[in-house]
């Protein structure tokens, strides 16, 4: 691959989902592009990435979600479900007893298991009982990573990460050698639509509780400083934002506070609180 | 540190399975059926127990019943790990006295996570 090619495909990742490709990154290249260039009729990912200027919307879209895939599992950073579980739904039960309804957004979910996991958590605390509507929005930029956590089917090796035995038997049917299908009621309490974070949120409206998980830590700083800023003003004033343990939005927003003991927890503290702390 | 009995009559994958769990911090020990298992446990009950479903001599649903039998047999959180993946023998295993259920092959990740799961990490 030559200097120039990789500086073509590096700045097409960053203009079209905000992700930075360092050059120590560059092994990903030949195993996530392999399957594109078969894809496009290509021998080689050099050749493929040689025609990509010149390649169509198709390739351009295809080669850009191929490079953002990040790998996901069932309850993934336990500690954060435990804190949805056991702080932030009790506390949203009570803040929206009157209005009955909590709305929630897997901003990144990838193949649907994060989505999932929340999905498992909501119906076992049994909210549809006592009347509560609780709308799960899952959106990921890739439209097959979508695809695929609408269909809901999941390889042995993926039902064992992170998901325990009892979960496994109480929410899948095993349809195959290799294979488990979430239940349908899981499926339906999701709304699981493609979007790309660069986009507006304006279909969105106010969300209670915002998942957006290892994504920003791809993005340059400029671009996460927008993008978060998006997400805070989609959260609601009460709601709760969660990200990646190792991101630290609140370094970038002020307005942001942790919390929870779980790493990654925050809330957005009233503005009367921080001048009263100035 | 916590310590993990590995029972499988295949040498091969006990040494895999050593290999992860040493990695994941635990002290471990082999048998390779279920009565040198129970004697292991006799001696020294191990805080976890990963138990093939296949054993010679012994069907793991006796293994099962006998170890929760012994002075403190309730402790060890036990993970069943087999090549059968369907959901009758599963909710076998976990009748008799199993806490989870690992399907073959499984990996440092897949391992790690149900013992996280179970609380045993």
């Amino acid at each position: 691959m030559s200097a120039n090619d990789f500086a073509f495909l590096s700045d097409l990742l960053k203009r079209r989902s905000g992700m930075m490709l360092p050059t120590a990154k560059s092994h990903l290249i030949e195993s996530r592009l392999a399957p594109v260039a078969r894809r496009f009729g290509f021998k080689t990912v050099d050749a493929l990435l040689h025609e990509l200027p010149r390649g169509s919307e198709g390739m351009a879209r295809a080669v850009t979600e191929a490079m953002t895939i990040n790998d996901t599992w069932f309850f993934r950073d336990r500690a954060m479900f435990d804190a949805f579980r056991d702080t932030i739904l009790p506390a949203m039960r009570i803040r929206r007893m009157t209005q009955g309804r909590i709305r929630i957004w897997c901003a990144a979910s990838a193949t649907g298991q994060e989505a999932y996991s929340l999905a498992m958590i909501l119906q076992e605390a049994e909210l549809a009982a006592h009347e509560w509507e609780i709308e799960l929005i899952a959106t990921d930029l890739n439209t097959d990573s979508i695809a695929r956590a609408r269909e809901g089917l999941y390889t042995n090796y993926e039902v064992q990460r992170g998901l325990g035995i009892r979960r496994l038997v109480s929410h899948f049917t095993q349809t195959g050698e290799n294979e488990w299908r979430v239940s349908d009621s899981l499926r339906r309490s999701i709304m699981f639509r493609s979007f790309n974070l660069l986009d507006s949120f304006d279909w969105l409206g106010e969300v209670d509780v915002v998942f957006c998980r290892n994504v920003l830590l791809y993005f340059d700083d400029a671009t996460k400083r927008r993008v978060l800023k998006k997400l805070v003003a989609a959260t609601v004033r009460d709601g709760f934002l969660l990200m990646g343990t190792a991101e630290n939005p609140h370094e970038i927003v002020p307005e942001l506070e942790a919390a929870t003991d779980a790493r990654g927890v925050y809330t957005r503290t009233h503005p009367q609180q921080k001048r009263v702390r100035a | 540190m916590k310590s993990c009995l590995i029972v499988d009559d295949s040498r091969v994958i006990r040494k895999v399975a050593a290999r992860i769990l040493e990695e994941l911090q635990f002290h471990t020990e082999e048998a390779e059926d279920g009565a040198s298992a129970l004697s292991v446990c006799r001696h020294s009950m191990p805080d976890v127990i990963l138990l093939d479903w296949s054993m010679p001599n012994m069907p793991c649903q006796e293994f099962l019943r006998s170890v929760r039998k012994e002075k403190d047999g309730k402790r060890p959180k036990i993970v069943l790990c087999t090549t059968e993946n369907d959901a009758n023998h599963i909710a076998d295993v976990l009748g008799a006295g199993a806490d989870e259920y690992i399907m073959k092959p499984f990996d440092k990740a897949s391992l790690s996570a149900k013992l996280a799961e179970i609380g045993a990490r």
